[in-house]
């Protein structure tokens, strides 16, 4: 049957007709929903879970494999740098059972902090690296990944981009295949990797990397199309879809399914046909350095950028100097920034943190949106974890000066994901540190995932929760706090008595996502015309339901949920429930 | 030939559940069809664009400056906003609500005056309706996204009522579909 489906929802239907039957995955945009289709299957058949990060991940599905299970996991391009170190030495060990690990890349920088390139990790950790440009081809090069890792003893990787995760197109189903799982035999020379067994497994690495050339020049997923002798193109993923569109007929296509290793013959052959030759390719120049490095001239980044997505127009306008008529207004159209939504557990904190003007060490999830204006009150972000452990060291740079001046904040799922071990850090390496953890109880940003702190498993199923407060307090945190966000005075208070005391302290900010289905909201608040004075107050909040118009400030209904923070705003009573 | 429709509006209104629907009505027509989505970090009530390309064969999913056929646009800022992506002689179809972005709300800049009339005097195929006080009629704000989706189905040749009543019928939750094809059946009259 033909379905239209999400680039990630048919990697999820090819891990279920290749018959995976472990997956493992920590949430991360564009990659999330892979392992929330695949949770939709039959868990009997294919068991998923959301691990505490991509480390954990893609170990589990390392054991699933060794186990003799074909598995997988899937994360997103920074999550790959977590991942990277069990991935490296997979590499050595190979596979048992078939393992793939999918990582979505973010060219343009959708939500993301950086832009980084995945195919880096494939030529780096030597494992072959495959690349669908739509959703027929995301749930064909599944399957194919699992044969390919079985066949070459080796983890695969399956590169996705926003484009083609998050794009819809038709996928036709077929039937699971069911593996029988194989024989598990103890193989120390192939699972220890001692330096006695892995410098004998390096050379099979290196011997395995020119079998995968020889597939890649052969084995048909690399295709040729001609139609012109005049342009070449070589291309893969997205862009081929990006080059079609632009170029059609007017060019002829060789498009690289596996992107690492990349074929030699092949492309030489392909360039001995065409006049000019093209590399499309989106982030950095690895199919172009890879022609160069084999003495095939080509153009490329002189012609293209390093940054963002590159689209038709781009291509067609740099290859044929053509380009679409458009319509302006000459009006200047405000920016519409993400914001923290109404009634955001968040907003309180950063509200109160803005007010006492402290350094505040930020994370990665909903709540770095409290950098945006008016709230401005985030100094830092890195990557996951960071607030932490980098308050730490900001502690220790400033030889305690900022001690008492400074926060980290953090989410719940961020903490156990990689926070928890800059906090053990806090406490063995003392410093005098504040962190916020800021527990809404779900994985917000990446469209609300369970996780180990909320009790709740992937399937909606009871689970062991984490007890952040006497995790923190086993770590070595003797003060210990927890409050409600949405009410200003407390936070306010316990934030201050806890920077002022001369120890490591934690306080656990604990309301639900507004967004939460089980959350029950009051009803919308009211601004009373007669008690305003149009101070403004309300609006440093920065609240999206809070409306500045020709009559002073009003409330929009349609999303006002209640929470009262305006009302605690208000001196003179005018906002009323 | 391809054709591109761009839903277009706030983080939060349902564009998604719009562009699901009109991706099932044109899939079930036989079209080649490519949906182009915007998840994470973008949807917090910042503006948010979804592209839907067929035809016999669609390649690129996204649609850029001077391509789109059609432009649904839930909010008149953001039908401003991406006027630009209208082909030469193209059609908007916009809610006439107002969602003020978060600079307007800290009073950092201005909501445009008049844009509906500024839209139109480029010479562009502008039907406005207001959609909010349909979707209030029909039960809920939140059916905004339906609302369109009738006014869509007017305007889109070549697809019969049948097929996009289906495609509300599967693509909106359960509890609400009652709500929704009231919804549905009040924006095929606003046009």
């Amino acid at each position: 049957m033909s379905k239209l489906m999400l680039g990630n929802q048919a990697v999820a239907r090819g891990l279920y007709e290749a018959g995976v039957t472990v997956v493992s995955s920590y949430p991360g945009t564009p990659s999330t929903e892979i392992t929330e289709f695949a949770s939709k299957y039959n868990a009997d058949e294919m068991y998923c879970e959301w691990a505490p990060n991509e480390k954990v991940a893609c170990e589990v599905a390392i054991g699933a494999s060794i186990a003799g299970a074909r598995s997988f996991c899937a994360m997103k391009h920074v999550g790959l740098n977590v991942a990277a170190d069990p991935l490296f030495t997979a590499s050595y060990t190979g596979v048992n059972g078939g393992f793939v690990l999918a990582v979505a890349d973010d060219p343009g920088m959708h939500s993301s902090q950086n832009e980084q390139d995945s195919r880096h990790y494939a030529i780096g950790a030597k494992v072959p690296m495959l690349e669908p440009s739509d959703s027929a081809e995301c749930k064909e090069y599944t399957k194919l990944a699992y044969e390919i890792s079985e066949q070459f003893d080796t983890p695969v990787i399956l590169r996705l981009t926003t484009r083609v995760s998050h794009s819809q197109s038709t996928v036709e189903e077929c039937d699971r295949v069911e593996k029988a799982l194989p024989e598990y035999k103890k193989d120390i020379a192939k699972y220890v990797m001692v330096p006695a067994n892995a410098i004998k497994k390096h050379v099979v690495v290196e011997e395995r990397t020119l079998k995968l050339t020889e597939y890649a020049e052969n084995s048909g997923i690399n295709t040729v199309e001609m139609n012109s002798d005049e342009i070449g193109v070589i291309t893969s993923g997205i862009c081929y879809q990006f080059a079609k569109e632009a170029l059609g007929d007017k060019a002829s296509y060789l498009k690289l399914g596996m992107v690492n290793p990349l074929p030699v013959k092949l492309i030489k052959e392909f360039a001995a046909k065409v006049k000019t030759l093209y590399v499309i390719e989106e982030l950095d120049d690895v199919i172009e350095t890879h022609c160069r490095k084999n003495g095939i001239e080509v153009k490329g980044k002189e012609l293209f950028t390093l940054q963002g997505e590159y689209f038709q127009s781009k291509i067609k306008q740099v290859i044929l100097n053509e380009a679409d008529e458009f319509t302006v207004l000459d009006e200047a159209i405000p920016v519409r920034p993400p914001v923290l939504c109404a009634g955001c557990p968040h907003r309180g904190v950063f509200y109160i943190l803005k007010k006492l003007g402290v350094m505040v060490s930020g994370d990665i999830g909903c709540y770095t949106l409290g950098s945006a204006a008016p709230l401005s009150a985030i100094d830092t972000t890195v990557c996951m974890g960071a607030s932490v452990s980098g308050l730490h060291g900001f502690n220790k740079g400033r030889k305690g000066e900022f001690e008492g001046k400074s926060v980290a904040v953090i989410g719940d799922s961020t903490f156990i994901h990689s926070g928890v071990t800059g906090l053990i850090n806090i406490a063995y390496n003392r410093s005098n540190s504040t962190v916020l953890i800021l527990d809404n109880s779900i994985t917000g940003m990446t469209g609300h995932q369970n996780n180990p702190a909320n009790g709740m498993n992937i399937y909606g199923d009871p689970a062991a929760a984490v007890n952040l407060e006497a995790l923190a307090k086993a770590v070595g945190i003797n003060s210990v706090r927890v409050i409600d966000p949405n009410n200003l005075a407390e936070t306010e208070s316990v934030i201050k008595e806890e920077l002022a005391k001369d120890e490591p302290s934690v306080i656990i900010a604990r309301r639900p996502c507004a967004l939460l289905k089980t959350v029950k909201h009051k009803a919308p608040f009211k601004i009373n015309p007669d008690k305003c004075k149009n101070c403004k107050a309300c609006m440093k909040i920065g609240c999206p339901a809070l409306c500045w118009g020709e009559n002073g400030v009003t409330i929009d209904a349609t999303l006002c949920v209640g929470c009262g923070l305006c009302n605690q705003m208000c001196k003179f009573g005018a906002i009323e429930e | 030939m391809t054709n591109s429709i761009m839903i277009v509006g706030v983080g939060g209104q349902g564009t998604l559940l719009a562009s699901r629907i009109l991706g099932n009505v044109l899939g079930s027509a036989g079209y080649d069809v490519k949906v182009s989505e915007v998840h994470g970090m973008s949807q917090r009530g910042g503006s948010v664009v979804t592209y839907i390309k067929y035809g016999e064969k669609v390649y690129s999913p996204v649609i850029e400056k001077g391509q789109a056929d059609i432009i649904v646009s839930f909010e008149q800022l953001e039908a401003a906003r991406w006027l630009s992506s209208l082909k030469k002689g193209g059609t908007v179809i916009t809610n006439s609500q107002k969602i003020s972005p978060m600079p307007v709300i800290t009073g950092a800049a201005q909501y445009p005056e008049g844009l509906l009339e500024k839209i139109a005097d480029k010479g562009v195929n502008l039907i406005a309706v207001d959609a909010l006080s349909a979707a209030n009629e029909a039960g809920s704000a939140k059916a905004v996204n339906v609302v369109l989706m009738g006014v869509l189905s007017k305007v889109l040749k070549g697809f019969d009522e049948a097929a996009w009543k289906k495609a509300v019928e599967e693509c909106v939750p359960k509890k609400v579909i009652e709500i929704n094809e009231k919804a549905f059946e009040l924006g095929t009259k606003l046009v």
